[in-house]
């Protein structure tokens, strides 16, 4: 659709050989990368001037050393995880020699999680942490967007918890999952469940009242072409509903993963959750004079993720929305 | 495949041929028939978790896994950074950790109740000394003055005494006068008591029995809890004018220019115990085996650390300096880790057993550290009650457990990883010290007589007292 949209534009204007046109083309990459550069240049300077009790504020430079840095501790502890394997594998083999009835197992590595195994690990809590949520919100919204009654009898619990910020939800989160978490061979981790009920519960809000707002907001029209037709519940719901209220439930939902992910961060600091809140955290109690940059690397990292996992459910959206031409920002 | 089988072969009749020199050596038939009697099994649990708190003295477990004594005794262990030391006892309790790195009072003030009531032993003894305490750049400007110099600088150890003006001050404006330590059983907390006592300065009781755990009563100093990795940020905010804690959070406060390390706990009590590793009880009734090996890796790391007179030591900074471990920048870990100690910026000087991890039986669980522990105890009212000398005696045994590290000591000696005159002598040792002289207020200590000591004291209540 996109293609199809692109090529005329693009012949009209290689025929009108409109000069604007290509202005504004340069500009659209011209000005960010000034953006950038520009950024680049405030923030080293502003550097140079901030004194901490921990060295000079990092500069692009020593984040960018602190990058490399990063890549090579996860290479080599890649490498140590190789021949952990390998010792394991002699020793088990050793044992077997020596006591015949042993059944060898092989263990994972035991070394701390890089940099990149932590972004894996907060990526993977945030997901599951926001499925959760859109599975409940986005029924639940259905309903109170297509009730009167149902809204009224919700809403005021939404409006009670949608403000309470995620940290106030933690310390209760914990202690229940800790107390109904209960198993020997567990398949998830405590702090993972943690980590990903926080995600969930903060998760939910927009989504549901988005998706409540869609619904209630149908075109008059549709509604009655589905009472002509006579439609039972379900087939109204997935032919007429749905499909017009798309684009406010994935406003929902984009909003939501924003909050995800912003949550997730500070749930994994004050938890000591593993993931890259855990490392940040980890990095200022550590007090080096790379402390600083790393922390930088750190929250680059998050902002470059949050930014990427909003432009996936744009591509989303676009994927699954009927009205292809509408403008999404 | 066939490779690796014949290196086994290999190794093993190479390690058939070691025990068989070795007991060659040994010529006594009795001997050697006690050697294979030592035989430890398998692990009963092989995959570990242990918890421990960015200090230097987490170093043997740092050591252990690093040199792959662990990986050597079957065991496969996890370490992880814990928050602070409460959260690292609850974990150990309710069996998140399988063991951590404690405070030599945590295992006795769970047993008698004092915080969160458990049951957590100890069978190695992490190291001794390697605590200080700091003043923040403007308490030290007021201090410094009442310090006696000697050739333009100042007389060590420092005493309380030079304090005291400072305190007085403060009291008179009616300004509190706050301090950090780490935790209330903790080491640093006693350290900091006894050195402030030493210099005339009350540092103020508890009273659990009424619901007073801030034990700031009657105090002219007020101490409170701060994590360790904080105590610097937090001295810098203002919070606190100094504190008691383990390294590197000493000489980081002096790169950070932002403190002045005063007192080593070294010179405060001269070879304090410090660390031990602590484990719940019904967990080492599980895992015998796995308890015995996990003293034993600990052991070999703990040599490995003062081999050839600290030999090995800037190797262990570079292990500690990572960031999953300690974290600190390697100058701040080296300064005390190799045998000197920074005070006064450019005031650096030798304190070669600032850090000791191994000699003078330094991972042996003696009853009498047990004992002096529950004194500081009884001394600062978290055992608000009398107790008879017997009573110290049996809560010591019930949490120090020579008999394990006896038998790790003596497999390790039956493998040839170690010689037997590096441990005590294990079938005549009381485990009790005789008399320890160096107190920095010269008053001695003798473990089998806690009440006797009690009484010594100006400032702490007495055998029979109580508030």
């Amino acid at each position: 659709m996109i293609k199809q949209n692109a090529i005329p534009t693009i012949i009209h204007q290689v025929k009108g050989f409109q000069w604007p046109n290509i202005g504004q083309l340069l500009g659209a990459a011209a000005l960010p990368i000034v953006g950038i550069v520009v950024f680049l240049g405030l923030w080293s300077l502003m550097a140079k001037n901030i004194d901490t009790s921990l060295g000079q504020f990092p500069g692009p430079a020593a984040v960018w050393e602190q990058t490399t840095t990063l890549v090579d501790e996860h290479n080599a502890q890649m490498d140590k995880a190789d021949k952990f394997y390998e010792r394991q594998e002699i020793r088990n083999a050793a044992r077997v020699a020596k006591d015949p009835s042993y059944q060898p197992k092989i263990r994972a590595f035991t070394g701390a999680p890089t940099f990149f195994q932590q972004i894996w690990t907060s990526l993977y809590t945030v997901m599951v942490g926001f499925i959760v949520a859109s599975l409940i919100a986005i029924p639940l919204g259905i309903v109170c967007g297509l009730s009167k009654n149902a809204y009224t009898a919700i809403n005021p619990l939404i409006q009670l918890f949608k403000p309470v910020s995620p940290l106030a939800w933690l310390p209760l989160v914990t202690m229940v999952v800790s107390a109904v978490y209960v198993s020997s061979d567990p398949m998830f981790s405590k702090s993972f469940i943690t980590s990903a009920v926080t995600v969930a519960l903060c998760c939910l809000w927009p989504t549901l009242i988005n998706t409540a707002v869609g619904v209630s907001s149908i075109d008059k029209d549709l509604l009655n072409v589905s009472k002509v037709l006579r439609l039972n519940a379900l087939s109204h719901v997935t032919t007429i509903v749905l499909p017009s209220s798309i684009p406010a439930i994935f406003t929902g939902l984009r909003l939501s993963l924003g909050i995800g992910w912003m949550v997730l961060i500070a749930a994994e600091m004050l938890a000591q959750n593993p993931g890259l809140g855990k490392f940040v955290w980890d990095e200022f109690q550590n007090g080096s004079s790379e402390s600083l940059a790393r922390i930088m690397v750190a929250v680059l990292t998050i902002g470059l993720i949050g930014f990427i996992l909003d432009r996936v459910m744009l591509v989303i959206q676009r994927k699954v929305s009927w009205d292809k031409n509408a403008v999404l920002r | 495949m066939a490779n690796n089988k014949l290196m086994n072969t290999l190794k093993h009749a190479v390690k058939t041929l070691r025990v068989g020199m070795v007991s060659a050596v040994i010529t006594s038939a009795f001997i050697s028939a006690n050697v294979s009697a030592e035989e430890i099994g398998y692990a009963e649990k092989e995959e570990l978790k242990f918890g421990f708190i960015k200090l230097t003295d987490m170093a043997p477990l740092a050591v252990a896994y690093e040199k792959g004594f662990f990986e050597e005794e079957g065991l496969y262990v996890t370490l992880e950074a814990q928050a602070n030391w409460k959260v690292l006892l609850d974990r150990v309790i309710d069996g998140q950790l399988d063991g951590a790195h404690m405070l030599a009072g945590q295992p006795l003030g769970a047993t008698i109740g004092y915080g969160t009531k458990a049951d957590i032993i100890t069978a190695f003894s992490m190291d001794l000394n390697g605590n200080a305490i700091t003043v923040s750049n403007d308490i030290w400007a007021q201090m410094k003055k009442h310090v006696p110099h000697e050739g333009g600088k100042p007389v060590h150890p420092i005493k309380a005494d030079a304090l005291k003006p400072v305190v007085d001050d403060y009291k008179s404006k009616g300004k509190p006068f706050k301090m950090g330590m780490v935790f209330p059983v903790s080491t640093h907390n006693y350290e900091l008591r006894y050195w402030l006592a030493a210099g005339g300065i009350h540092p103020g009781y508890y009273a659990p029995h009424k619901g007073d755990t801030s034990g700031q009563i009657s105090a002219e100093a007020l101490l409170s809890v701060t994590p360790p990795p904080q105590m610097p940020a937090t001295m810098e905010a203002g919070t606190i004018y100094g504190y008691c804690v383990g390294e590197p959070w000493n000489q980081q406060a002096v790169f950070k220019g932002i403190g002045v390390p005063v007192v080593t706990d070294y010179e405060i009590w001269k070879d304090n115990p410090e660390k031990v590793f602590g484990v719940s009880k019904t967990w080492a009734e599980k895992n015998p085996n796995t308890h015995i090996r996990v003293v034993k890796a600990m052991i070999r790391a703990a040599m490995w650390l003062d081999e050839n007179n600290n030999a090995n030591r800037p190797e262990a900074v570079k292990i500690l300096a990572k960031s999953q471990y300690v974290g600190a920048d390697y100058e701040v870990i080296a300064n005390s880790m190799t045998g000197t100690f920074e005070y006064e910026k450019g005031d650096k000087r030798d304190v070669p057993d600032f850090n000791v991890f191994f000699r003078y039986n330094a991972t042996y669980p003696f009853y009498s550290d047990a004992i002096w522990y529950l004194t500081q105890m009884r001394r600062w009212g978290q055992i608000s009650e009398p107790k008879s000398d017997s009573w110290y005696k049996d809560i010591a045994k019930q949490v120090y457990r020579p008999d394990i590290y006896a038998q790790a000591a003596k497999s390790l000696i039956a493998e040839g990883k170690a010689k037997a005159s590096e441990f005590p002598e294990f079938a005549s040792e009381t485990g009790f010290k005789s008399p320890q002289k160096h107190f920095i207020d010269n008053i001695v200590y003798d473990g089998s007589q806690p009440n006797a000591y009690l009484d010594k004291f100006a400032i702490g209540l007495k055998n029979d007292s109580k508030l």
